[in-house]
């Protein structure tokens, strides 16, 4: 699928590259991003799922250059990142929406928390608020949509999940994901820089642990 | 000119009273996106700006962005400074002092603000820079995790403010950027904006709408960003796999009632960005108060780009 791009105001642009949850197009959109990174005028760029949003210096370099180095950059065969780090989370599963989650599932909560715990995840993307890492791609048998009605305020530490993502509120903020269990590991590190444990394709393992 | 500047290592400003919500600015920490972090920085990057050159800083200089009502800061030091952005009525031992001008404040006496004339959000610029916790590479405030600026938190009453640096050499008093240089402020501005990357899914009366018609920002208003009511636009609704996310991009919530992201924005996000609203009409934005209107003018990316090329103009004016 050729890729599209549409300006993001006056200094940015987004690029799509496809429209699914899919680990090696993600791959793809960090690789490239890293490469538009590495050019003259360009500020930053932010891989997506699917798509790179590209930061730029219009005195320095200018959509159609940006544009046509996407295109090159993309006909280069893909190379294989580094695999990112392995992080093992333990996860006092004991959240407000497991039973309820668990029922609309039609399976029990120990087969859920055996489910959401199996597979080891991709940090697809961070961001949302500082620390916030996207995780996915989730079971399919755990698939739900997002609450109904979004929580005002949901405790840092919460492990989560929605549609085919889970992931970990960093900070305490408004959320409509399915709270599942706590961890009290730190997602955001705010002395460190980058101040988030969890990086773009950075692996996670999460492991239940009795509840106290 | 000043004949002692100030001392960076004594406290130059006392707060007396903070005002509503005074923070630490400067022009932000982009680069950390991909963290989660947003760029934050003065919501009126062109009123910031300015204000520095007016006392002779570079424009990343630290100043106050001071939101609704204007603080009450006594001098421990003399020093030089600039009130740009909303007219507060600026005085200094209550008499009036013009905006946009580098003024003398002497040691003893006392910059205050009389009352709010227009806009939403002032800033004070101080030569040398005001000082601070830097964090990710920048000195302002972010809020929702309690970093940068003057502790991570708005200014309260007894703060002492400290210079960055020590003052830039003369001191001159009385750099003025006049009226015709300053952006377009208003109350019903139109701003210029390109078609974002989900216009087209929004249904064709949308989309006409989308430019013919004002937007009136609703309560739900801050550094964050503008939610905004209008009529409503359909097609856009459904949410998509999360983009990165810029400082005004519009995005198009279930509901048809669209939300101007600012200085504070998530960094990435799963509903339609239907419209880009251009860099050289962001300061016209930050200066809109809840029921205020705007409304959205179509531009080329060519034509934006030039458009920023005239601010940076004005802005270079002053020296």
């Amino acid at each position: 699928m050729p890729e599209k791009t549409w300006p993001l105001g006056d200094a940015a642009l987004l690029v799509e590259l496809g429209t699914r949850i899919d680990t090696a197009l993600n791959a793809r959109c960090h690789a490239l991003a890293a490469a538009l990174e590495k050019r003259s005028g360009v500020r930053e760029a932010f891989a997506g799922y699917s798509t790179v949003t590209v930061h730029y210096d219009p005195e320095r370099t200018s959509y159609t250059a940006i544009k046509s180095a996407i295109s090159k950059l993309l006909k280069e065969k893909p190379r294989v990142g580094p695999s990112g780090r392995l992080h093992r989370i333990p996860v006092s599963y004991d959240g407000p929406d497991l039973a309820e989650s668990a029922e609309l599932l039609r399976m029990t909560v120990p087969q859920l928390v055996a489910l959401h715990s199996k597979p080891i995840y991709r940090v697809f993307m961070v961001g949302f608020v500082p620390g916030f890492a996207y995780l996915g791609p989730l079971p399919a048998a755990l698939n739900l949509p997002r609450r109904r009605v979004p929580r005002t305020h949901v405790p840092a530490g919460s492990v989560a999940m929605a549609g085919e993502q889970t992931g970990i509120y960093p900070l305490p903020t408004p959320g409509g994901w399915h709270l599942l269990g706590r961890t009290q590991m730190p997602m955001f590190l705010p002395e460190n820089d980058p101040p988030s444990l969890l990086r773009p394709g950075d692996r996670v393992k999460f492991h239940p642990i009795g509840t106290p | 000119l000043i004949a002692r500047p100030a001392d960076p290592a004594e406290p130059v400003l006392r707060v007396e009273k903070p005002g509503l919500l005074t923070t630490v600015q400067d022009l932000g920490r982009p680069g950390h996106r991909k963290f989660g972090v947003p760029p934050s920085g003065a919501m009126d990057r062109f009123a910031l700006a300015a204000a520095n050159r007016l006392v002779g800083n570079p424009e990343t200089a630290a100043g106050l962005e001071c939101a609704l009502t204007g603080p009450t800061l006594l001098a421990l030091q003399p020093c030089l400074v600039a009130v740009t952005g909303a007219d507060f009525t600026p005085t200094i031992d209550g008499a009036e002092i013009p905006s946009w001008t580098g003024v003398y404040l002497p040691a003893g006496e006392r910059l205050s603000f009389a009352g709010r004339r227009w806009g939403a959000r002032c800033y004070i610029a101080v030569a040398g820079g005001l000082g601070g916790s830097r964090w990710l590479g920048s000195l302002s405030t972010y809020l929702l995790v309690e970093k940068g600026g003057h502790e991570g938190r708005t200014l309260e009453s007894g703060d002492s403010l400290r210079l960055a640096g020590p003052a830039p050499r003369p001191l001159i008093a009385g750099r003025h950027l006049s009226r015709r240089l300053q952006p377009a402020y208003g109350r019903e501005p139109a701003l210029a904006t390109l078609p974002g990357p989900h216009f087209t899914r929004l249904a064709r009366t949308s989309r006409t709408a989308a430019w013919k018609s004002t937007f009136e920002v609703s309560r739900d208003a801050d550094r964050m960003g503008f939610r905004l009511q209008g009529p409503q636009l359909e097609g856009g609704g459904r949410e998509l796999l999360s983009i990165g996310l810029t400082a005004g991009a519009v995005q198009l919530p279930i509901g048809g009632q669209p939300i101007l992201l600012m200085a504070d924005h998530q960094t990435a996000g799963g509903y339609p960005v239907i419209l880009g609203v251009s860099r050289a009409a962001l300061p016209l934005a930050a200066q809109l108060l809840p029921g205020d209107r705007l409304s959205f003018q179509e531009v080329s990316v060519a034509a934006a780009q030039e458009q920023w090329r005239g601010t940076r103009a004005a802005l270079e004016e002053i020296s």
